[in-house]
């Protein structure tokens, strides 16, 4: 019982990793019916900036995370603004290679400025906490506490604030957006920047658990399968996808090492042939 | 400016549409056929490369460019392709019985893949497939008996008529044969029913059914052509490496394939040899590159990566015809000159169907 | 002899009812107009005969069968074509390929013969072309035979996709405001094709319209539609003077 315990909160936090990643894809599908093959590097690339600016440069880690944020979220927007705006109304193919060329270049650009060598960032939270004869590191608590009060701010900004409203109203229909007055070509350049910033913080809250390296990045396929299981086009989804993900993990590696590596992209297959809009599937029929 | 007099409708079915496609295709046929008498074994090798690139572009570009179905796995049916011409071979079966299986096995994978991913549309079938590489790299790595697991698994030499292929000229020949064999029979499916509707499922699903084609029908035949084709070209591949590990066959060998046939020319037969002709000789070039730059660029790990990023994204985004749509667009060039206008192959606005802004 | 029978046709989308109750009959050899303002569920109707969307109740007859039975590809083979409202032409492909594609249903050759492109496969290509051929030049495209769609201007586009309608052979044709993005020049062409088409192809025509010159050179009966009910049905001059028609085209006179 306290074995698979441990194993769920060990699988919810990785959950929690993969559905801020996934939350990511969806955004950016959502306002630009594209996707983002890049998104796992771009977590890559969040935490080796964080590396940077904390280890390197000695910035306090409480200054460096939000400036990471910033940094990431304007990296986001440029990445829009130079290359991805120019591909809208190509077909889909097209912009499925776009982002998996930037991927690729991401990568080897990681690899070409830090090294192959994997680093650590030095995390204020350490240590462990044990309760009920459970013994969890606070890192993964951390992890956890942090996307859900996320999840609570994305929901009110969406809800609330001026700006999510626009972004709802453009990801919904453009040019009707467009007519009332959002500007809707902004309004996908801070699409991309708040999902460049949502998988930068998943990829510093995952430095500490893991090493970070260039390779990392290619953890963007198994947030892409939390996206899938979720219904991509569903926020509430992509967390949810995220956590069947993070939590068949480390059960799969526990009682059935064989099959550790392959089994979520199973179930995501399993779970498209049966439902091939996802589990919340919102379907749009196109117009004839 | 050729100007082609038709007096008979069965000249638009010939593959050769005149005195100079029969004159030019035939003399590179042969000068193909010739190259072991000129080139020595390096450039043969390399050449048999490009062959195989070309063989498991072909199979993608039957799903991907006539199709219109995105495969992120392509790179699944080279693995099951080689593993099971390496897996016969060592049984002691001939070539004859080995190919042919491989290209068998990859079908039933094929199948396997089309039946559910018919049913599905863009991002949804990229990433079935891209999941189903994963699955069949992973499972290569944990069928010992069969595939030697992590460790790898030698393959023997093809045989036939109890002959057996040492050297390297004899497969690239070998490999030709196939070649020319493979892409006949794509030039046919193109020019017949089934290719048009391949064409017609491509560009409008709906109106494809609503003119009798129907689409899950084509999108699994198409499937199976192609994982058939990429399969052979697997087989190929095995006895090109002549050492296999499942590492080979992973994620970013499927990028590659899709890469080469963007890079090419999407939706057409002479992208594949362009797109194969460009990856294999950027490769060479990359490799000598890295040797004669100083070493702090050219030792750079994932230079070579990056350096293939940075083509694609530039493809995509400044002629996303590939080589092919460039080379048209010279040649009219030349043809017209000097009244050649650049707005002729100006791509007219897309009637915008999804109410997205541009 | 009635070619089409639509009975009670009903179907909702999110709650609001784009088709209510609908019922008309077609009959053979006829020009059926439908006619009715932006969103009225003209389309729809169409897209429920090329069983594209389920029907929520209501019956599609056609010849003797029974539409619901079947599926969105088998309607061609009964002998029903259209054409869309928002063209559905294969970009990437040649006019004459776009015109093949329309010869689909009259094919019978095994997928291997195809592969090896055996004799047999090369007369029914050379059969299809001469069909082909008829019909390009009855609507005089043979300018733009060799053409990509994807160059071509939106007049030509609409012709080839009536062309490719056409190439099917159908008893039925269904064609979505075949005047729609056409000069006044090209809008009178159009109709003396469907004139062309019912006489000389011995084809029945429905057609939904704007254009309300177009409906009353062409059309035998008009259906107008309304918030997806109908309104009224009879000839044009008839549909086009009733009240609830008129206010809602022009809106309530007060």
């Amino acid at each position: 019982m306290n074995e698979f315990l441990q194993l769920l909160i060990v699988g919810i936090s990785q959950g929690c990793i993969y559905g801020l990643m996934a939350l990511g894809f969806v955004m950016i599908y959502k306002a630009t019916e594209m996707i983002n093959f890049a998104q796992g590097d771009m977590m890559m690339l969040g935490s080796f900036v964080a590396w940077t600016l904390i280890m390197d440069l000695g910035i306090p880690f409480w200054l460096g995370v939000p400036a990471t944020l910033i940094i990431m979220a304007s990296f986001g927007a440029l990445v829009d603004i130079l290359i991805v705006r120019r591909v809208i109304g190509q077909p889909q193919f097209a912009v499925i290679i776009l982002t998996l060329g930037l991927g690729i270049i991401f990568r080897a650009a990681a690899g070409m400025i830090w090294g192959q060598v994997p680093l650590t960032i030095d995390s204020p939270i350490s240590g462990s906490s044990s309760f009920y004869g459970i013994v969890i590191g606070n890192e993964r608590l951390v992890i956890i506490a942090v996307t859900a009060v996320l999840i609570a701010i994305l929901w009110a900004y969406f809800r609330y604030s001026k700006w999510g409203i626009a972004m709802k109203a453009a990801s919904q229909n453009q040019l009707a957006a467009y007519y009332s007055g959002i500007p809707v070509r902004v309004i996908i350049s801070a699409v991309w920047a708040v999902a460049a910033a949502i998988s930068a913080l998943a990829g510093i809250l995952l430095a500490p658990i893991t090493l970070i390296e260039p390779m990392n990045g290619l953890l963007g396929i198994k947030a892409f399968a939390a996206a899938v299981i979720g219904g991509f086009g569903s926020m509430p989804g992509a967390i949810l996808g995220g956590l069947i993900v993070g939590i068949i993990e480390p059960f799969a590696a526990a009682y059935v090492p064989a099959v550790k590596g392959s089994l979520i992209y199973v179930v995501m297959l399993i779970v498209l042939a049966l439902r091939p809009q996802g589990l919340f599937a919102q379907i749009h029929k196109k117009k004839l | 400016m050729r100007i082609l007099f038709k007096t008979n409708y069965k000249q638009d079915l010939n593959l050769a549409k005149h005195g100079g496609h029969r004159f030019w295709y035939g003399l590179l046929i042969l000068v193909l056929f010739a190259a072991p008498l000129i080139l020595g074994g390096y450039y043969i090798g390399e050449a048999t490369r490009i062959l195989i690139y070309a063989m498991a572009g072909l199979g993608l570009m039957v799903l991907t460019g006539f199709t219109g179905q995105v495969s992120l796995g392509h790179a699944a049916f080279l693995a099951i392709g080689a593993y099971t011409n390496a897996w016969f071979l060592a049984q002691g079966f001939s070539s004859f019985v080995a190919l042919p299986m491989a290209a068998l096995l990859s079908m039933i994978g094929g199948l396997l893949v089309a039946i559910p991913a018919a049913r599905m549309s863009g991002i949804y079938l990229a990433i079935a497939t891209l999941a189903f590489a994963i699955i069949v790299e992973d499972f290569a790595g944990h069928l010992n008996s069969i595939t030697g697991g992590n460790r790898g698994m030698m393959v023997d030499v093809p045989t036939l008529f109890g002959y057996q292929i040492w050297e390297s000229w004899e497969l690239y020949l070998f490999v030709l044969s196939i070649l020319v064999v493979a892409t006949l029979a794509v030039l046919n499916i193109l020019r017949s029913p089934l290719g048009r509707a391949m064409i017609a499922v491509r560009d409008s699903e709906v109106s494809s059914q609503a003119l009798g084609v129907n689409p899950m029908k084509i999108k699994v035949f198409a499937f199976t052509v192609s994982a058939a084709i990429t399969g052979l070209a697997g087989a190929f591949l095995a006895h090109y490496m002549s050492f296999l590990t499942p590492q080979i066959f992973g994620i970013l060998l499927s990028i590659q394939l899709l890469l080469m046939i963007v890079l090419g020319g999407l939706g057409t037969v002479h992208g594949v040899f362009f797109g194969a002709v460009l990856i294999g000789v950027l490769e060479t070039g990359i490799s000598i590159a890295k040797d004669t730059l100083p070493s702090s660029i050219g030792g750079l790990p994932g230079i070579e990566p990056f350096v293939f990023g940075v083509i694609l994204i530039s493809v995509i985004v400044f002629e996303p015809t590939g080589i092919y749509g460039r080379w048209i667009k010279i040649r009219s060039y030349m043809e017209f000159f000097p009244i050649y206008r650049r707005k002729s192959f100006k791509r007219q606005r897309t009637y915008l169907k999804t109410e997205r802004l541009r | 002899m009635n070619l089409l029978e639509i009975e009670n046709l009903s179907i909702s989308f999110g709650g609001v009812k784009a088709v209510d109750d609908v019922s008309f009959v077609v009959e053979e050899g006829s020009v059926y107009a439908i006619i009715g303002p932006n969103g009225a569920g003209k389309s729809t109707i169409f897209n429920l005969l090329s069983r594209f969307y389920e029907p929520l109740s209501g019956q599609l007859n056609f010849a003797g069968n029974d539409l619901l039975e079947l599926r969105a590809k088998d309607i061609a083979r009964l002998g029903i074509a259209r054409t869309f409202q928002n063209l559905e032409l294969f970009e990437h492909a040649s006019v004459l390929q776009n015109l093949l594609v329309g010869r689909h249903v009259h094919n019978s050759q095994s997928w291997w013969r195809q592969v090896l492109f055996t004799s047999s496969v090369i007369e029914a290509e050379l059969e299809h072309r001469r069909k082909v051929e008829e019909v390009i030049d009855f609507l005089e495209l043979a300018h733009y035979r060799n053409q990509m769609i994807s160059g071509l201007p939106y007049g030509v586009r609409k012709k080839i996709e009536l062309a490719r309608a056409l190439c099917i052979e159908p008893k039925l044709l269904l064609l979505d405001e075949p005047s729609s993005g056409l000069n006044p020049e090209e809008t009178e062409e159009m109709g003396f094709w469907i004139e062309d088409i019912r006489r000389d192809l011995n084809m029945t025509v429905v057609l939904i319209e704007h254009d309300m010159s177009l409906v009353a050179e062409v059309s035998d009966r008009v259906l107008a539609i309304v918030d997806g009910k109908v309104v009224t049905e009879g000839d044009h001059t008839f549909v086009q003077s009733h009240p609830e028609v008129v206010s809602a085209y022009l809106g309530d006179v007060q």
